[in-house]
């Protein structure tokens, strides 16, 4: 007896259908097959996870995945996710997984705020006709000017990140996501002038040539961490926390610790690699600003040092730690962050949302006057030019792309990269299933993708008289609130739409 | 009650979009001339203001007292009065003070209660707070400013005095009689509100210490600028962008120590693309500039002039979206809004010219350093 229908059921329009078996060859769940009695194709629906692999790779058009009518007696408590769960707990006895991020209908915030635009008292500004700048630098910023003896400026600033466009790939381990997903990645940081992130499992060798552009990760497994490595990128992030699982390590099953995996992330192959929760080495702030300064030793001060942390509820005090710590730049992930494999419940349920954690962080930074000790980037979930262009607004010198990025490459989000047999070659090590990715149209999508954000982001600040994006950073004159309550635009620190 | 005005509508608690005509006239081997021409220069461009604001800031006027600081505060009442007095009294020994001298006018009405105190930082006090003479002053007028109801210091400076009221700059000019004033340097301006905010203290120029400025226009960086400010002591009261911008150059000039040529390439920064095109160590200084003082580059519509003890400057945003011409001829130095508000005045001048988007002019007493 199986107690759970499938959510999804593969609709075959089987006068379209040509039997050309692409689907059954395609889906590595196993949710097509082949009737040779019948000639005809079948679904096993409950393999299907819809990632319309399946659906894109159709040449007649002739499937399609819907949204089961199977239905239990409506009940507005049990609801059948609910209802499911249990079953799968009692059936198994284990944690549920999933990928991706929290998909639980919280309040998006970016979707509660209207951007400004100019009328009659000063212009708009068109950027197609005038210079309209996106470039940004992250890092500390001097506190006192030095001159020299003939009396000229001395460059005292620390070591900074120049970004043409205030995004950067956050961070994606090599193992949670394929080695052409990586070089994807690289490959189009360098070509759009920004970053993109190692994640904890080291830098293929092969991508030691993208080092400028390159953020290296020290996350508490330490996984490829070495001299070289560190030094082989423009910037070490310390991984303290992932908006998608607050206070819990990382688990690479050992079935993909293969090959490279397993040589890049210096552990033998077929081990589990097993993340710690906390760095065993932090146990206070005390403590990570000694790693902190154990990395700018390794790196001879001449990188900036990332300290990322998951947004949680008292993001404010702990990013003003981290600011005082002797961390360049201070990157926060907000709860609906993305990754390759995380209990559910923590998922679901751990963290706040990334605008109200930046909302907080900024004021606290400004209120202690420290803004200027530290950049502040987010990332969980910024899905469009708009977004970055109200998280820009609200304090952020930049934001971290992941979710986004793999979407554009391909990602249907199925979210169920935990299994591991990602049909589109992003989350996934088997190289049959990797090789569907083509790294020359990947580059070039992520590279579209930026680029066509880019104009979108000039048209918004043209339309708000603002010719270059740092005049925009922290200026939250340029939002409002909309269908928002007294105490979340307090948070926010904008006022309501019409005000 | 004098000065009513619904406090919700002050400036303060809105933040009013203005447009403005601004003028200035800088001597620049420091012979003193009274505010006559200045107030000729702004009456000219009268349809650029709507009587809702006007005034003037004049250099050199008070010689006898070159050492101490000039407060002109408005009150509205009495009450603000004695407990603005009993405050500066604690942080300051009074030399002088009076009121200011004004003359009956049809055209400005509901004026506050109008004083001028010539003040120096009592000893004791300021060498226990471990401030400079600047810094100790600026703490306890801001404090003036934000935490005394009713009393606004609307001038600080030294041997300088901003005069400033609700109507249009001519009568404001009338109103103090100005022509009885001799300075060596004069700005003025006359504001265009987009609605009534009637207050006083919300009239321009915005004066801190011995900077004072007028502005033309509405940035469009305001509030980018004004939480980045903030963090280091100063309080926007005034939602003004005038405030603003007065704040910025006090704080990168006078505190930072940077130039004003300096203090201009970070409010009107030069475009990357033109940056790149620069000699490297040009270059390397610009892209300091702009990346260690980003949060204080200002964009959107903006022409100011800026006075000083020694010099006046002339700076216009980065895209030149608000005109500005300026012109010189014997010693004098002018610049406005409009030529004809040059010309009205000296109008045999030649050689009025429209400094560049985001180009500073800045002309200094002879001898003297930026």
């Amino acid at each position: 007896m199986r107690f759970i229908y499938p959510d999804y059921e593969i609709s075959r329009n089987l006068s379209r259908c040509i039997v050309c078996r692409a689907c059954e060859r395609q889906c590595s769940n196993d949710a097509h097959g082949y009737d040779e009695d019948t000639e005809k194709m079948f679904a096993i629906d409950e393999n299907c996870v819809n990632c319309h692999r399946c659906v894109s790779i159709c040449p007649t058009r002739a499937l399609k995945i819907v949204k089961t009518d199977n239905t239990f007696r409506e009940n507005n408590n049990w609801k059948v996710d609910i209802i499911k769960d249990i079953y799968r707990q009692a059936e198994s006895g284990g944690v549920l997984l999933s990928s991706m991020g929290n998909s639980k209908d919280y309040p998006i915030y970016f979707d509660k705020l209207l951007i400004n635009a100019s009328q009659v008292t000063n212009p708009s500004i068109d950027p197609l006709r005038e210079p309209m700048e996106t470039r940004v630098f992250l890092g500390k910023k001097p506190q006192a000017i030095e001159r020299g003896p003939d009396g000229s400026l001395l460059d005292n600033a620390p070591p900074q990140l120049e970004l043409d466009v205030p995004v950067m790939f956050s961070a994606m381990s090599y193992g949670s996501i394929s080695y052409t997903a990586h070089e994807c990645l690289a490959r189009a940081s360098q070509k759009l002038g920004i970053y993109y992130n190692t994640g904890e499992g080291g830098l293929h060798e092969d991508f030691y040539q993208y080092g400028a552009n390159t953020i290296v990760q020290v996350a508490s497994g330490r996984f490829g961490v070495h001299t070289n490595y560190l030094n082989a990128g423009a910037a070490v992030e310390i991984k303290m926390g992932q908006g998608a699982k607050p206070g819990i390590g990382g688990h690479l099953p050992g079935a993909k610790t293969v090959g490279d995996i397993s040589r890049t992330r210096m552990i033998p192959i077929g081990s589990d690699a097993i993340s710690p929760a906390p760095h065993h080495d932090i146990y206070s702030i005390e403590d990570l600003r000694q790693l902190v300064y154990s990395l700018k030793e390794a790196t001879d001060y001449k990188k900036p040092v990332i300290v990322k942390i998951a947004a949680v509820h008292n993001v404010a005090a702990i990013a003003s730690g981290i600011a005082r710590s002797g961390a360049d730049i201070v990157a926060i992930d907000g709860f609906r962050g993305g990754t390759g494999a995380a209990p559910s419940r923590i998922l679901n349920n751990v963290g706040i949302p990334i605008e109200l954690a930046l909302a907080s962080v900024d004021q606290r930074l400004r209120d202690e006057g420290i803004r200027n000790e530290v950049s502040v980037v987010v990332g969980g979930s910024v899905r469009s030019s708009s977004d970055i262009v109200k998280a820009i607004a609200l304090g952020a010198d930049a934001v971290y792309i992941a979710t986004s990025a793999l979407i554009a490459i391909g990602c249907h989000l199925c979210r169920s990269c935990h299994q591991g047999r990602c049909n589109w070659g992003i989350a996934t090590q088997r190289p049959d299933l990797v090789r569907r990715l083509n790294p020359e149209i990947g580059f070039q999508r992520l590279v579209n993708l930026i680029t066509a954000w880019k104009h979108e982001i000039k048209e918004m600040l043209g339309g708000m008289g603002i010719n270059s994006i740092e005049a925009l950073r922290g200026n939250r004159l340029m939002l409002r609130g909309i269908g928002l309550n007294e105490n979340e635009l307090r948070i926010l620190g904008v006022k309501h739409a019409g005000e | 009650m004098r000065g009513a005005i619904k406090k919700e509508l002050r400036e303060g608690n809105v933040r009013i979009p203005s447009g403005c005509a601004i003028s200035g006239i800088f001597s620049k081997i420091g012979k003193r001339f009274n505010g006559n021409d200045i107030i000729k220069s702004i009456a000219t461009m009268h349809d650029r203001s709507n009587g809702l604001g006007g005034g003037f800031a004049a250099y050199g006027i008070y010689p006898e007292y070159r050492e101490l600081f000039a407060l002109h505060i408005f009150y509205d009442d009495f009450r603000a009065k004695e407990n603005a007095e009993a405050f500066i009294k604690e942080w300051f020994d009074i030399e002088d003070m009076s009121e200011i001298a004004t003359r009956k006018t049809p055209l400005i009405t509901d004026e506050p209660i109008i004083w001028r105190y010539f003040v120096k930082p009592a000893a004791a006090r300021m060498k226990e707070s471990g401030l400079d003479e600047m810094d100790y002053a600026a703490r306890h007028i801001i404090h003036v400013n934000s935490e005394i109801q009713g009393a606004y210091v609307f001038s600080s400076g030294k041997n300088m005095g901003a005069f400033k009221a609700v109507g249009f700059p001519e009568d404001v000019g009338d109103f103090y009689k100005l022509e009885e004033y001799e300075g060596h340097c004069w700005i003025a301006h006359g504001r265009y509100p987009t609605n009534t905010p009637g207050w006083w203290g919300g009239a321009h120029p915005f004066a801190m210490l011995n900077c004072a400025v007028v502005h033309n226009g509405e940035i469009s960086s305001y509030d980018a600028n004004r939480r980045y400010i903030e963090m280091f002591g100063y309080k926007c009261d005034l939602l003004t962008d005038t405030e603003v911008i007065t704040y910025i150059i006090d704080y990168l000039h006078r505190k930072l120590g940077l130039s004003l040529e300096e203090t201009a390439a970070v409010m009107a920064a030069p475009f990357w693309s033109e940056i790149d095109r620069m000699p490297e160590e040009k270059k390397r200084k610009f892209t300091y500039l702009r990346n260690a003082f980003s949060s204080l580059l200002v964009t959107g519509p903006f022409s100011i002039l800026v006075g000083f003890e020694n010099g006046m400057m002339a700076l216009g945003d980065r895209l030149k979206l608000r005109s500005m011409v300026v012109a010189e001829k014997g010693d004098l130095f002018y610049a406005a809004s409009e030529e004809c508000a040059i010309r009205v005045i000296e109008p045999d001048i030649e050689g009025v010219w429209a400094p560049g988007a985001g180009e500073a002019v800045i002309v200094m007493s002879n001898g003297g350093n930026v």
